[in-house]
């Protein structure tokens, strides 16, 4: 490797960062001021490409220059930061008082509405950008040949940079920004209105983003799938950086950038997986990331509060759950291939959904990557029958171990975090085992996963691998429900309601919630791999994002304070999307609608909205009697 | 009796469950200082949360210039001229000395003359000293003076004033009270929340002791003074 190698090298690494700061820097504005982690930040860096690919054609038409070129990223941007400044006004403003949890599913609600929107006006397919005026030639450097284009992001980075600390050092909206990220209620009380202030900073944080999406068109293909795969990487950026923090944010992004740069050369398929141990290793030794601050993130409910109280079974439940067992028993015999099809999903989503369910309302612990463990079970089992020459039998057993033992090897790391950088942790775990079964294309069959996974001879008959799957799912259910009530589910639970207090009675907080989060992923490896044989194949969408989003929602849907919760939600959940999907083009945006509605409306799920109808007609409290 | 320019009657206010005000009532006039004295716990800090909307209350009457406050949230409450010292400071540390008194910069209402960063550093003229450094570098009897000043820079009729000599050297405190009678001279209101005797004496027009949630006495500085009962009942530890 010689010298001119390694600056050009870096100097491309200089220019990743660069865009990566742009985008990044917003989202950690927003949160530093509301709070709230904005998964559509993703989006609005979307549709700032889509934006710019139709409006820089347009004026590039009128003179082909580099100032219209810029003018209209620049317009891409401002309709971008008017977007958000609505998201804001329209929805974040409701959401500011809910849980963490909740936000970050409503504004994922926000992804799911925009990328049916963009594929409607955009179209699926991919839409190359036009080339920047002027900036088309390579410039040598030390005579290696390096595009004139990402000198220019590079440059861009830094204006912004300098641009953004003016406005956050010069102006009495910065100051105020600032002010607002330490402590916004006393903000308050100095007389500012928070809402033109928080619609302010969404404008910003989004035409940032926004503008990092029009940036990038001349130097990538614009496609539908850019809002997720840009917003993890970014949410990794601001987590190193500590969540708030602007600086943060840039040296994270420096330091992002040149790995990708480096860890190309030295391992080309796992550049994804270096980033994401980066960041947990920043994590396990600073919690709060490079420059963040404790109380960004702790003191805060990442569920609701009040909704934790599980109950036990009482005799409506048990008779819900007598019912629902005999009717399932009783579908192999009375109900059609296809009831018996819906009703294997129904068991498997159910299990995964119980075990999620187990972590988030019996341990606290708030995984926002669960289709990991589910995946890598479904993966295990997949691969042990199509190239390990295993049979159904030990490849079903050996699914929820290998899924539990790599459960063991996250769940250490993520253990050690609480609130909101525990969910970003999982879902950066969860990001890398969807990575790496995405790109290692030999072993695993990359987008279009493998096939031919079917069960052995004895349980090819819908109706007996409906049995088997009954069998499994049942028992792991029934295993974890008494978990619950063990010593080890109160000790689990002492945890969840006061760490300190947990600690000091003589309970391992860190170790049991460890076992937990193992035990919970060995249970949704078994989900996933009985998944695999009722569907023949395996494929990454089993380890996606949209799929951990599908298990929180069959958890919030039935509500967390039940046991029965979970099961009844994926069961509801799987019959709407198994009615709807194939009725409408518009899955994700009902979808996402339903989200947000459920959010807004019953943010403590079905069985919790029932919950509090019956409390409604309790005799109210008496009203207190001042002493005398 | 002038109209009152803050008047409560019957505020409760509770922490989710745990209810801690019940049925408070006080008045303050233009310009006068009364001083809300009581021991830890006693519920002079709800009691002014309650005012600003920073906890949940209610009350058969709560109005500040002639407007019911009781639905209104704090900036609005603040916009009509009453701020408030929080007893924890709650000084932006990442900021500046004047960047935090840009904060609290608001316009003077009605054409009435406004504060400025020269007539505050004329009260407290350790800030003068300091206007680039953070306000993590100060110590605490500078970070009071710069919370007081931020809520000065609001241009308020009446001020909420949290134990401000709480923790404080004496020299500190004698600081605090020239303030707070800087603060009546330009004809600010002062609702003082205390538990020193000796800084509220030296200020206050008038006196309410609050023991447990509920106003136990009202009256002049000087009747409380002359009141040996109410003073060991409710004031000394
Ligand atoms: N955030 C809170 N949550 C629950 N209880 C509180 C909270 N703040 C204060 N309290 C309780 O309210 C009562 C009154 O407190 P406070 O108004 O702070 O008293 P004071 O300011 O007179 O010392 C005390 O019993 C205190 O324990
Ligand atoms: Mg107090």
């Amino acid at each position: 490797m010689d010298l001119s190698f390694i600056i050009i090298q870096s100097l491309s690494g200089l220019a990743s960062a660069s865009s990566l700061f742009i985008i990044a820097s917003g989202l950690t504005i927003v949160f530093g001021v509301t709070r709230i982690v904005n998964f559509a930040h993703g989006s609005l860096y979307m549709l700032g490409a889509y934006l710019a690919v139709t409006i820089v054609p347009l004026l590039l038409d009128v003179d082909r220059s580099l100032p219209m070129f810029l003018l209209g990223v620049l317009i891409s941007a401002l309709i971008v930061g008017v977007f958000g400044a609505l998201m804001e006004i329209i929805l974040l403003r409701r959401i500011y008082h809910v849980p963490e949890l909740f936000q970050l599913l409503a504004t994922f609600g926000v992804v799911l509405i925009v990328q049916d929107l963009v594929i409607k006006i955009w179209g699926a397919v991919e839409i190359p950008g036009p080339r920047a005026p002027s900036l088309r030639h390579g410039v040598f450097i030390m005579d290696q040949r390096f595009p004139a284009y990402e000198l220019f992001l590079i440059a861009a980075g830094i204006v912004v940079l300098a641009v953004l600390w003016l406005l956050m050092q010069k102006t009495r909206f910065g100051v105020l920004i600032r002010a607002a990220t330490q402590d916004r209620e006393m903000v308050a009380a100095l007389g500012v209105n928070q809402a033109w202030l928080f619609t302010g900073t969404l404008f910003l944080g989004a035409f940032l983003a926004g503008l990092g999406g029009a940036l990038q068109i001349p130097r990538v293909a614009i496609n539908t799938q850019m809002d997720i795969s840009i917003i993890t990487e970014v949410f990794v950026v601001t987590v190193i950086g500590g969540m708030g923090s602007v600086p943060g944010a840039f040296i994270a992004a420096l330091i992002i950038g040149q790995l990708q740069a480096f860890g190309i050369l030295i391992f080309p398929k796992i550049t994804l997986v270096l980033v994401f141990l980066l960041m947990a290793v920043v994590l396990v030794v600073k919690p709060w990331g490079l420059f963040g601050k404790s109380d960004a993130a702790a003191g805060r409910a990442i569920l609701p509060e009040g909704i934790l109280s599980l109950k036990r079974f009482g005799t409506v439940d048990n008779i819900v759950a007598g019912l629902a067992i005999a009717v399932l028993l009783a579908l192999p015999v009375f109900g059609d291939n296809y009831m018996v099809k819906v009703g294997i999903e129904v068991l498997v989503l159910a299990l995964a959904a119980f075990s999620l369910h187990f972590l988030i309302g019996v341990g606290g612990i708030v995984s926002f990557g669960h289709a990991a463990y589910f995946g890598l079970g479904a993966y295990a089992a997949g691969l042990l029958v199509t190239k390990g020459g295993l049979s159904m039998e030990p490849s079903i057993l050996l699914a929820p171990i290998i899924a539990g033992a790599f459960a063991a090897l996250f769940g250490y790391f993520v253990v050690r975090l609480s609130g909101i950088y525990l969910a970003m942790l999982t879902l950066a775990f969860a990001q890398i085992v969807y990575a790496v079964c995405f790109q290692w294309v030999e072993f695993t069959g990359g987008d279009n996963g493998v096939v031919g996974v079917w069960p052995s001879s004895w349980a090819s008959s819908r109706q007996v691998y409906f049995c088997v799957v009954l069998a499994f799912t049942l028992s792991a259910i029934i295993a974890l429900r008494h978990a619950i009530y063990a010593p080890f589910g109160y000790a689990l639970r002492a945890a969840r309601d006061s760490a300190t207090r947990a600690d000091a009675i003589g309970i391992d907080v860190r170790r049991i919630r460890w076992f937990a989060f193992t035990l919970s992923g060995a249970a949704a490896g078994l989900a996933g791999g009985l998944y695999s044989f009722s569907k023949g194949s395996i494929d990454p969408t089993m380890i996606s994002i949209p799929m951990s989003v599908d298990f929180l929602v069959m958890v919030l849907l039935g509500g967390i304070q039940t046991v029965i919760g979970p099961l009844v939600g994926a069961a509801a959940f799987h019959s709407i999307k198994d009615f709807f999907m194939p009725l409408t083009d518009f899955w994700r945006m009902f979808l996402g609608a339903s989200i947000i509605l459920m959010v807004l409306v019953f943010p403590r799920g079905i069985s919790g909205a029932a919950a509090s109808l019956t409390d409604r007609f309790k005799p109210a409290p008496k009203p207190a009697v001042a002493p005398s | 009796m002038t109209e009152a320019l803050l008047s409560i009657r019957n505020l409760s206010a509770a922490y989710g469950m745990a209810e801690v005000l019940f049925g408070v009532s006080l008045d303050a006039r233009r310009g006068e200082v009364v001083a809300l004295m009581g021991r830890n716990g006693a519920g002079k800090t709800t009691t002014l949360k309650a005012i600003i909307g920073m906890v949940e209350a209610s009350a058969e009457a709560l109005s500040f210039a002639g407007e019911d406050i009781r639905r209104l949230p704090s900036y609005r409450i603040a916009r009509l001229g009453l701020g408030y010292v929080p007893e924890e400071r709650r000084i932006f540390t990442d900021l500046t000395v004047q960047e935090n008194l840009e904060v609290g910069r608001r316009p003077a209402r009605d054409g009435r003359k406004a504060w400025t960063l020269e007539k505050l550093y004329a009260i407290f003229p350790n800030l003068a000293e300091m206007e680039g450094r953070r306000a993590s570098a100060m110590s605490g009897g500078e970070q009071q003076m710069l919370t007081i000043a931020r809520t000065l820079m609001g241009n308020p009729d009446m001020v909420l004033l949290d134990e401000p000599s709480e923790g404080l050297a004496p020299v500190i405190v004698e600081q605090m009270a020239e303030a707070v009678i800087a603060m009546k001279a330009t004809g600010i209101a002062v609702l003082l929340c205390e538990q020193n005797l000796h800084f509220a004496a030296a200020v206050s027009d008038r006196a309410y002791v609050i023991e447990k949630g509920a106003i136990r006495f009202s009256g002049t500085m000087a009747e409380l003074e002359a009141n040996d009962e109410v003073r060991e009942a409710y004031l000394t530890v």
